[in-house]
């Protein structure tokens, strides 16, 4: 039985448009039931970000919590940065029970990235291993070290990441079909910007049937200002900005605006391209956004699930 | 080898701030190669640390001894007749094991004069790095003799992650990215293949996760 919103509306060849929240440094939930309610039209699911650059926030869990009750459909994002497969399956099972039913498998970033950069990372399993761990608790209900599952399993719909803007390029589509083979139902990229790159990408991706397996979904980020730009550009790990998108936000007269036609230029055109099962929309520290691009590339309204 | 590097001066200074007398023991095993902990080095600090005390007006007296190895029981008994009543502490210019192998068979404070990094090899003249995570069970038959347990800085075993770019890793521009290296090297002998095999979690008890390791070589252990 299929109990995720996602996988629903992916089953049924609809375009998905997913959003991101990233919670807070501090306890107060009312940014995100904010966000959730106001996002929740506007998007099918919502990944809530795992401690993400390795600062301390509030738990992505937690989050998913707030933003059930605000109405939307969470997607826990979930790093093996900071939890060993005990605390890993452990939190599967939490998340489970309080209504989670989408999981985001990742590495997570570095700690030396974030606000304690002297802790000690975990990484007692990879990413990888996560996505298999999440897949055997479903389907085999048994745990990672085999033992079986006595009473109800966590069934969750599987996302991994997937970087095409990362190195070695040839090997980013093998270790997507890896991820695949290891258990992933839905693919979020890192958000796009060289748009050439995530063609040859996707073309190497068809190649292998990669999009008939799992639905690979598009990250897009709406950037605020040429400096916004400049900044994922130079400082961000993984990210390719052509120096293109720079010049255009800095001759708009109006950034903002320009960002987020650039956004809705992105989200025009990776619909057009084959086997992109729908758009990941993260607006960092830009959430409002949201609800205009999704009006403005016209995926407005939202399908309705049952 | 393991490398090891001193600590600052002032450091050990500071550890040994009451001694009036100490006895400063070098290691002629991996610290003398990697050049923190050899005669040389033990010479050295000892010198520095009188100079250092002289200047304050509060002398210490140093007697300076290297061992062949300091873990070894064997060659840490040629200590015995330097550890007199009369010497305080005892600074080690070994690696951690050393340091206790002195504090296991002295009842004197021991105290360390390095920090102890890695288990490493020589890259140039001055320069050591790190090439094995002791983890127990050596992996490197799946990798291309590139271990990513200690040269990934997330030891992922099916990588690389998504902050390999230009063949570097995103924790330093400076550190190639193990899994960059797998991958040409695997390539290069026509086995990129074997990368598209899963590889489970690891079994971290045979790594310190298991609490301290014991090797046991019956065909070479004296019964007592």
């Amino acid at each position: 039985m299929v109990e995720s919103k996602i996988a629903k509306i992916l089953s049924k060849g609809q375009f998905l448009v997913s959003g991101e929240i990233g919670p807070p440094k501090h306890a107060d939930p009312s940014e995100i039931k904010k966000h959730a309610t106001l996002l929740k039209d506007y998007v099918d699911a919502m990944n809530l970000t795992d401690n993400q650059t390795a600062i301390v926030r509030l738990s992505s869990i937690a989050a998913g919590v707030h933003v059930l009750q605000a109405g939307g459909e969470p997607i826990i994002q979930m790093t093996v940065r900071d939890r060993n497969r005990i605390a890993i399956q452990s939190d599967l099972l939490g998340a489970y029970s309080l209504g989670m039913r989408n999981i985001l498998c990742l590495s997570g970033d570095h700690q030396s990235f974030g606000n304690h950069p002297t802790a000690k990372n975990v990484h007692d399993v990879d990413s990888l291993q996560l996505i298999r761990i999440v897949k055997d608790l479903r389907d085999e209900k048994k745990f990672a070290c085999g033992e079986e599952i006595k009473g109800q399993e966590p069934r969750f719909f599987i996302g991994a990441a997937a970087n095409p803007f990362a190195d070695p390029f040839e090997f980013r589509v093998m270790r997507l079909e890896k991820k695949i083979n290891a258990g992933a139902d839905f693919i979020q990229t890192q958000c796009i910007f060289d748009m050439e790159r995530f063609e040859r990408f996707m073309a190497l991706v068809r190649e292998r049937g990669l999009h008939k397996r799992a639905k690979i979904i598009a990250g897009v980020t709406p950037l605020k200002s040429a400096r916004a730009a400049k900044y994922m550009q130079q400082s961000v790990a993984g990210m390719i900005v052509p120096d293109e998108i720079i010049n255009r936000l800095e001759k708009a007269s109006d950034p903002k605006a320009e960002g987020v036609a650039i956004c809705v230029e992105q989200i025009k055109h990776l619909r057009t391209i084959e086997g992109v099962a729908g758009v990941h929309i993260m607006a960092v520290m830009w959430e409002d956004i949201i609800p205009t691009i999704v009006k403005e590339a016209g995926l407005y309204p939202r399908p309705k699930v049952e | 080898m393991i490398i090891a590097e001193g600590k600052p001066l002032v450091e050990v200074a500071g550890l040994i701030k009451d001694a009036k007398k100490v006895l400063v023991v070098g290691c002629g095993g991996c610290v003398t190669v990697c050049l923190a902990g050899g005669e040389k080095e033990t010479g050295i600090l000892a010198a520095e640390l009188r100079l250092l005390r002289k200047k304050e007006g509060n002398p210490l007296e140093t007697v300076e001894v290297t061992l062949t190895r300091q873990c070894d029981p064997e060659y840490v008994e040629m200590l015995n007749k330097y550890v007199t009543d009369d010497v305080d502490v005892i600074v080690s210019l070994a690696c951690g094991v050393g340091v206790q192998f002195l504090a296991e068979r002295y009842n004197k404070w021991v105290v360390p004069a390095l920090n102890t990094k890695f288990a490493g090899g020589t890259v140039a003249h001055g320069v050591w790095e790190e090439r094995c995570g002791l983890c127990g069970e050596c992996i490197l038959y799946k990798t291309g003799g590139i271990c990513p347990i200690i040269r990934c800085s997330k030891s992922i075993l099916n990588g690389p992650c998504g902050g390999s770019q230009g063949g570097k890793c995103e924790v330093n521009p400076e550190t190639p990215c193990a899994w960059q290296l797998i991958y040409d090297r695997m390539q290069a002998l026509g086995k990129l293949e074997l990368l598209m095999e899963i590889q489970p979690p690891k079994d971290w008890s045979k790594s310190r996760d298991g609490g301290p390791r014991k090797v046991v070589r019956e065909d070479v252990t004296i019964d007592g």
